[in-house]
């Protein structure tokens, strides 16, 4: 292919200067295009659905910069030095969550946030990241498919925290933290025979969790999600909900801000876990389409990104953010469209929340990192 | 065991790395694929379903009420008209404690303590979003008294809506009917959805048979609920194309009643009880129709206490009771005038023949005689004579002539023993019996026999032959058009309020009676003249002397106590079983323009009761109208309601 060339003296050097600030920065460009690129859908979305609500733009504003500054970071610390303090980072994090978790036995209420007077955030989000390095970190130096030994260590690296937030209880999160610390395991060679194994345990665990560990409040969303018609104006009302403001959306969508059912208040949680079905409503099918394509873009310059890594930790907590990004994508999707039990996942880099944001882009400094510093050997 | 070496190989390693990205990109765009499916199914398959869904959710129909149409004279004068006034209305949904709220309301005298159970079950058989009216007509002290209370109420508000008026208070109520609160046993036979918002529904009379026309349609409008079910103007910049849609008003209802003569009738019927029906003979127009004593119609519409319709319902007149519909009586000596077509039809008599009248007539097989029923003699005695005089032996001998078969076979087309189809409900007809008739009615066997006797006291009217005055009205509308028949009817005429448009009723012909030539009807309007000029209409007390026009007429006396032959008449009989009072009438001669039956329940005589009644009538419609027509009663209606503090 025949490249175009640049005609503007001027537009060449801007480009130019771009690239080499983007190199300086250690950051890839088309990633941090397409991560842009939703996070500015994302603030049209919230405009929207927030009822043109100013103080939450300028805070969602403000979590995107501060993402954006933990992304950038990230970026520049190099990945020894993230594989030197993963250890200590989950040590750290499992150490908050246990905090927290007496201060809920004492307080005798449900606890997921830490308050350290000047800025409140959840434990559980560092453990968001903190879980995979820890895996990876672990496999690091050793022969890969992981031994029997290994699996136990990192079994238990993985439900330590789960079984914390859980208790929260913060299911969610937890579903969460445990897909990302699978992801490292399942791309470090997990044997199929065990994969399948696990999914079994899986099941019998899940049974047994039914049985004995869930909140009612969570039984009943899964026996909701299984019939939300059963009960259309308790618990299966998020889900009706939804699914009317998707399919009343149409292909070309009601409009921006014209959505009835987000604008009305039919849509519960709208600006947060929902936000995806006032896409659906107000932008249409093609609205979304856009914008899972822009995650699928993301995801997809991401494993590239992790294809290119040399060393086992880097391309194996690499993948596991990569994959676990689609992970939060494909749960929230798929919850608020009907295909998934309602859990509270938010939707990536578009419902509104600090935390979630910070630790999303957090997660691509450290990727771009990873990238950034790959030893240039083998290939 | 020695520890298993495990070296790194990483080019192995990496091979497997790329394997399971290779997995993980083809599921990821399996996931990627379901979901865009499940996005396909819901936005584009099922897209219509869910629009739906949320049309519904989003906008509530708050209904517009149309105007009820006004009811006219034949002459365009206003009886039932739309007013303005106060009602409170209760919202289930806003309510907390719906018995708490009633029972203060009660407390307040706002509703009747006695009528909570009906009301509850009012309310809730309506949706929670809707207003239903617990109270009607509130007067401004109990207006001001809700509104002192209003914040212990919250659910209950005050609304100002339309509601029925009628100028001229009980005028024509028989006729008109009345509006009501819509109740239970009304659900069934309207449209629900058609009545959003409609409060009042007519119960009676042209209210209720043109409920239909009157009604309208209901306009709506649509209004921007949110997930509360609260209505909001707009929702941030969300603010979509509401539907509406403007009511249409109901269409005026124009009556064949004329106000003149409907007022010369109730004026007639005050302190009586009884009925007056008047007919247009040329077409079966009710010229009036009034039952005495009658009742304000605004009553119901404002919402009766329970006490207030105890006093109605157990009066012992009866004003609740359609006397010139439902009140069946002996015909009397009215009847004479088609028992003598009869005999003419079967040629038992020639209008000349005279029978001798010695004051009483003997029955073979029967001990007592058949008396002359205001004794005296009428020696020779025709039939024109025969009719003027109303002499009961002539038709005793001409009734036995004839047989009981042949009279219900020539009383039939004149509409006796079957209701007249008047265009209003509740109507009930009289007993025409004939020898059918009686083996039908009783059980036993000795009773099913037909009596000589029988046939002879039909001759004047007694038995077993009742009618009604509506049917009576009919028969003289009949006899006055030389056997042509119409339908009676109240509504001749419907105008779209907004248009203008009039859209006639036409009326309905009825079968003619058949084969009566021309001269038999003269010699029995002679008969009629001769009622009024020198029979039993004749005397002072009648009031039909020096009329302006000539009138043909018969008078009725029936029997409400049957009194044995040699008794004497006693006139200080209880009044209330004294016999009832006809005159039926018709005029001008002519060209007949009003035919009319007067019926006064224990007026005695009828030429003293029912005439005199019969010439107002007559002469409010016959006569020029110079102001006879009285204006409404000054004040409205509204403000003459019952003192709530007294009403219980």
């Amino acid at each position: 292919m025949i490249r175009q060339p640049v005609e503007s003296p001027s537009a060449r050097r801007t480009i130019t200067i771009a690239t080499r600030l983007l190199l300086a920065l250690q950051l890839d460009g088309p990633l941090l295009v397409g991560l842009g690129l939703i996070a500015c859908f994302g603030l049209v979305v919230l405009y929207s659905a927030s009822g043109q609500d100013m103080g939450k733009m300028v805070r969602a504003v403000l979590h995107l910069c501060l993402g954006t500054a933990a992304m950038l970071g990230l970026a520049q610390v190099r990945p020894q030095l993230l594989r030197r303090v993963a250890p200590w980072l989950y040590g750290f994090g499992v150490f908050l969550l246990v905090v927290v978790f007496v201060e809920g036995e004492i307080g005798k209420g449900a606890q997921r946030w830490l308050d350290l007077g000047f800025i409140r955030f959840q434990p559980s989000e560092i453990l968001k990241i903190a879980v995979p390095m820890a895996c990876a970190w672990y496999l690091q130096e050793r022969p890969l498919p992981p031994s029997a030994k290994s699996l136990g260590v990192l079994a238990a690296i993985i439900l330590v925290p789960s079984a914390l937030i859980i208790k929260q209880p913060d299911l969610g999160t937890a579903l969460l933290i445990m897909a990302a610390g699978t992801m490292v395991i399942i791309m470090a060679g997990l044997p199929v025979w065990i994969m399948l194994a696990g999914l079994l345990a899986g099941s019998g665990a899940a049974w047994f969790a039914w049985a004995h560990l869930l909140h009612d409040y969570q039984r009943e969303r899964v026996l909701t999600f299984i019939d939300p018609q059963n009960d259309p104006l308790g618990s299966g009302y998020h889900i009706i909900q939804s699914q009317i403001a998707i399919g009343s959306g149409g292909v070309f969508g009601k409009g921006w801000m014209n959505g009835s059912q987000a604008q009305l208040d039919y849509l519960p949680e709208r600006h947060t876990d929902f936000i995806f079905a006032v896409i659906g409503e107000e932008f249409g099918m093609l609205g979304q389409m856009l914008l899972v394509l822009l995650y699928l873009f993301v995801v997809a310059r991401a494993l590239y990104l992790t294809s290119q890594m040399q060393d086992t930790f880097a391309r194996l907590l690499a993948s596991s953010l990569a994959l676990t990004f689609f992970v939060y994508v494909f749960i929230n999707t798929g919850m608020v469209s009907g295909l998934l039990p309602v859990v509270g996942v938010p939707l990536p880099l578009v419902s509104y929340g600090g935390t979630s944001m910070v630790t999303l882009l957090a997660g691509f400094g450290i990727l771009m990192s990873l990238y950034s510093h790959r030893k240039l050997v083998g290939t | 065991m020695a520890p298993k070496v495990s070296i790194k190989n990483f080019f192995r390693e990496q091979r497997l790395f790329q394997q399971r990205m290779l997995v993980a990109t083809i599921l990821i765009g399996a996931a990627a694929l379901v979901l865009f499916g499940r996005l396909f199914l819901l936005q584009v398959v099922r897209y219509d379903y869910y629009l739906e869904q949320s049309q519904g959710n989003r906008a509530r129909l708050d209904p517009i009420p149309a105007s009820r149409g006004l009811i006219r004279d034949r002459n365009g004068v206003v009886m039932a008209d739309n007013q303005a006034a106060y009602q409170l209305e209760l919202v289930r949904e806003q309510v907390t404690d719906l018995d708490g709220t009633l029972k203060g309301l009660a407390s307040l005298q706002l509703i009747p303590e006695d009528g909570l159970a009906d009301i509850k079950r009012l309310v809730k058989s309506r949706r929670g979003f809707e207003g239903v009216p617990i109270r009607l007509r509130l007067t401004e002290e109990e207006l001001s008294r809700f509104a002192v209370n209003r914040h212990r109420f919250p659910g209950v508000d005050i609304r100002t809506r339309l509601t029925r008026a009628y100028p001229y208070g009980e005028l024509g109520v028989h006729a008109l009917g009345y509006v009501a609160a819509i109740s239970e046993a009304d659900l069934p036979r309207i449209d629900r959805s058609a009545y959003a918002g409609t409060t009042l529904i007519g119960k009676l009379g042209v209210e209720s048979a043109r409920e239909k026309e009157l009604h309208g349609t209901n306009g709506f409008r649509e209004v921007l609920v949110n997930a509360q079910g609260r209505s909001v103007q707009k929702a941030g910049a969300f603010a979509p194309d509401l539907r509406s849609r403007a009511p249409k008003a109901g269409s005026d209802i124009i009556l064949s009643i004329d106000l003149a003569a409907q007022q010369a009738a109730e004026e007639g019927l005050k302190g009586r009880r009884g009925a007056v029906v008047a007919i247009d003979p040329a077409t079966g127009d009710v010229l009036a129709l009034a039952s005495h004593p009658g009742f304000d119609p605004s009553l119901f519409g404002r919402g009766l206490t329970r006490a207030e319709y105890h006093e109605l319902s157990s009066d012992i007149d009866r004003p609740l009771f359609n006397r010139a519909l439902r009140g069946t009586y002996p015909a009397g000596s009215t009847v004479k005038p088609v028992i003598s077509l009869a005999g003419l039809h079967y040629g038992a008599v020639t209008a000349d023949e005279p029978i001798y009248c010695p004051g009483s007539w003997m029955l073979r097989g029967y001990a007592k005689p058949f008396r002359e029923g205001r004794g005296g003699t009428h020696h020779a005695i025709a039939m024109e004579d025969a009719i003027a005089k109303s002499c009961d032996v002539y038709f005793y001998e001409l009734a036995h002539r004839l047989e009981v078969d042949h009279l219900s076979e020539f009383m039939a087309p004149f509409g006796y023993g079957k209701p007249t189809g008047i265009d209003i409900a509740g109507e009930l007809s009289g007993i025409l019996p004939s020898k059918d008739w009686k083996k039908q009615r009783f059980k036993r066997r000795a009773d099913q026999i037909w009596f000589p006797g029988e046939t002879v006291n039909m001759g004047i009217g007694q038995g077993y032959l009742t009618v009604t005055p509506m049917e009576q009205a009919s028969m003289i509308a009949t006899v006055a058009a030389r056997g042509k028949r119409f339908k009676p009817r109240l509504v001749t005429a419907m105008r779209d309020p907004e248009t203008g448009v009039v859209t006639k009723v036409e009326p309905e012909v009825l079968a003619s009676v058949p084969g009566i030539p021309e001269k038999d009807w003269d010699r029995v309007f002679a008969g009629m003249v001769g009622t009024i000029q020198r029979g039993t209409a004749a005397q002072p007390a009648a009031n039909m002397a020096h009329t302006a026009y000539t009138v043909a007429g018969k008078t009725g006396t029936a029997q409400v106590v049957s009194i044995a032959a040699n008794e004497k008449l006693d006139k200080r009989l209880e009044e209330r079983q004294r016999d009832h009072s006809w005159f039926v009438a018709f005029a001008p001669v002519e060209a007949p323009r009003i035919a009319l039956v007067v019926l006064v329940e224990n007026g005695g005589f009828g030429a003293a009761a029912a005439a005199p009644i019969a010439r107002r009538v007559l002469d409010a419609y016959l006569l020029p109208k110079n102001a006879s027509t009285q204006p409404p009663p000054g004040a409205s209606t509204a403000d003459k309601d019952i003192d709530p503090e007294t009403a219980e």
